[in-house]
C-alpha cells in the first residue's frame, strides 16, 4: 500500500529528528544536529533491508517516490516564502559565497580527475561521440 | 461578479495548501518555458523556478513588509506550509531513496574522497567569505557556509541552528548562485578538465554537490554522465545536512569563540 511507503519515510524523518535533537541536547545545544542526514541514512538502510527480503512492493515505493519527485517544487515554494528583502542587503555575500567555492571545487575536480585517471577505468567509458544522443535513455 | 470574486478569494484562502500547489506548478511552467525559449535549455528549469520564487518573495516582502515572502499574502499562505521545514525535510529525505549505499561504495574511494574534499572546501571558503563580510556569530557563519554547499544544506542547517530568516535567505541565495554557476560553467570547462568518464562525473558530483547544478551541468555536457554525478551529489546534500549543524558548527563555534 502507498501509505506504507509514506509512513516509512515519515517514520525515518521523525526518528531522525528525535535523534538529532537528542544529540543536540546532549551537546548542550537547543538545536537539531543532523536529523535530516540521520533520517536519510535510516531510509537508505531500511529500503536496502526491505529490498533484500523482497518486502518492498511497487505501491510502497511510490509512496516514497511521490515525495522525492516533489522535492524541486517544494524547494521552489520554500524559496518563495523566504525573507529575500532581508537577504538583498547582503547581496555581495551571496554572490561571493556562491562563486568562490565553485571555483575552488573546479580546480580540485581537475586535480582529482587527473589523479584518478591513473587508476583502472570504470566499466562504462563514455566517448565524446555520444554527445548528441540526448533522447537516448539507458 | 463582486460576490463571485469574494467567494473565490475565500475558497483560495481557506484551502491555502491546494492554492500553493497550483501556484508552485504555475511557477514551474513559467520556468520550463523560460528555460526552453530564453536559454535554449542551458539553464535548468528548476534553477529558474527557484530564482522566480526568490524574486516573488522579494516583491511580496517589499509589498507586505513581512518576513515570510509570498506566504505573508493571505491567498498564498499555504506556500509557507508547502515550503516549510516539515514537508521540505520529508521530500529531501525521500530523495535518498534513489541511492544505493552498496552501489556507491563499489564505485571506489574516489567518490568518498571527492565528497569529503568538496564539503570541506565549500564550508571553509563559505565560512571565510562570511567572516570577511562581517558576520561574527557562529550560527550565521555556519549557515552561510552551508549555503556555499547547496541551497538545501543552507536552510536545513540554518533552521536546525535557529538562524535568522535573513541569514537563511542569504544561504539559499548563495546556493542558488552556486547552482546557476555550476550549470553554466560545467559544459565549458568539461573538456579542459577531462570530465568525460563515469568516475570523473562521480568526482565532479562529490566536489560540487549542488544537485540541480551537477545534473544540469552534466546533462549539457554528456547526458550519460548524469546518474554518476547525481549519485555522489545526492550523498553530498545528505552528508552536508548531517555535518553542517553538527561537526562544522562545533568547529566554527570553537574557532570563533577562541578568537574573542
Amino acid at each position: 500500500m502507498v501509505i506504507y511507503g509514506t509512513a516509512l519515510l515519515a517514520a525515518c524523518l521523525l526518528i531522525g529528528t528525535v535523534a538529532g535533537r537528542v544529540i543536540g541536547h546532549s551537546l548542550g545545544l537547543e538545536s537539531d544536529l543532523g536529523g535530516v542526514g540521520i533520517a536519510m541514512l535510516l531510509l537508505i538502510a531500511s529500503v536496502t533491508w526491505l529490498q533484500k527480503r523482497k518486502l518492498l512492493t511497487a505501491a510502497t515505493e511510490s509512496g516514497i517516490q511521490y515525495w522525492s519527485m516533489l522535492y524541486v517544487p517544494i524547494v521552489v515554494a520554500m524559496a518563495a516564502s523566504q525573507n529575500v528583502c532581508g537577504a538583498l542587503s547582503g547581496g555581495l555575500v551571496a554572490a561571493a559565497a556562491g562563486t568562490i567555492p565553485v571555483a575552488a571545487c573546479f580546480s580540485l575536480t581537475a586535480l582529482l580527475i587527473r589523479c584518478a585517471g591513473d587508476g583502472q577505468q570504470p566499466a562504462v567509458v563514455v566517448s565524446n561521440t555520444t554527445r548528441s544522443t540526448h533522447t537516448e535513455n539507458p | 461578479m463582486q460576490e463571485f470574486i469574494q467567494l473565490l478569494n475565500d475558497v483560495l484562502a481557506q484551502y491555502n495548501l491546494l492554492t500553493a500547489f497550483v501556484f508552485t506548478a504555475l511557477l514551474m511552467i513559467a520556468a520550463q518555458q523560460a528555460s526552453q525559449r530564453l536559454t535554449a535549455g542551458r539553464i535548468h528549469p528548476s534553477a529558474i523556478a527557484i530564482a522566480l520564487g526568490l524574486l516573488l518573495a522579494a516583491l511580496a516582502g517589499w509589498y507586505s513588509g513581512g518576513r515570510k515572502g509570498v506566504a505573508d499574502l493571505p491567498l498564498l499562505a499555504g506556500t509557507g506550509l508547502l515550503g516549510g521545514a516539515m514537508l521540505r525535510d520529508l521530500s529531501i529525505v525521500a530523495t535518498a531513496f534513489s541511492v544505493r549505499a552498496d552501489e556507491f561504495v563499489c564505485s571506489g574511494l574516489w567518490g568518498i574522497l571527492a565528497l569529503a574534499l568538496g564539503l570541506l572546501t565549500s564550508f571553509s571558503t563559505g565560512a571565510a567569505i562570511a567572516l570577511v563580510c562581517g558576520y561574527r556569530d557562529p550560527v550565521s557563519v555556519t549557515t552561510i557556509a552551508a549555503g556555499a554547499a547547496t541551497y538545501i544544506v543552507g536552510p536545513v542547517t540554518g533552521t536546525a541552528l535557529h538562524a535568522s530568516s535573513e541569514v537563511i535567505a542569504l544561504s539559499v541565495a548563495a546556493g542558488l548562485v552556486k547552482a546557476v554557476t555550476v550549470m553554466l560553467i560545467t559544459p565549458l570547462i568539461a573538456p579542459v578538465i577531462r570530465l568525460n568518464t563515469p568516475r570523473a562525473a562521480m568526482i565532479f558530483g562529490g566536489l560540487q554537490g549542488t544537485n540541480s547544478g551537477v545534473i544540469a551541468g552534466l546533462a549539457a555536457t554528456n547526458p550519460k554522465l548524469v546518474p554518476y554525478g547525481a549519485m555522489t551529489a545526492t550523498f553530498y546534500t545528505g552528508l552536508g545536512c548531517l555535518l553542517g549543524p553538527s561537526l562544522f558548527f562545533l568547529i566554527i563555534r570553537k574557532i570563533l569563540t577562541s578568537d574573542l
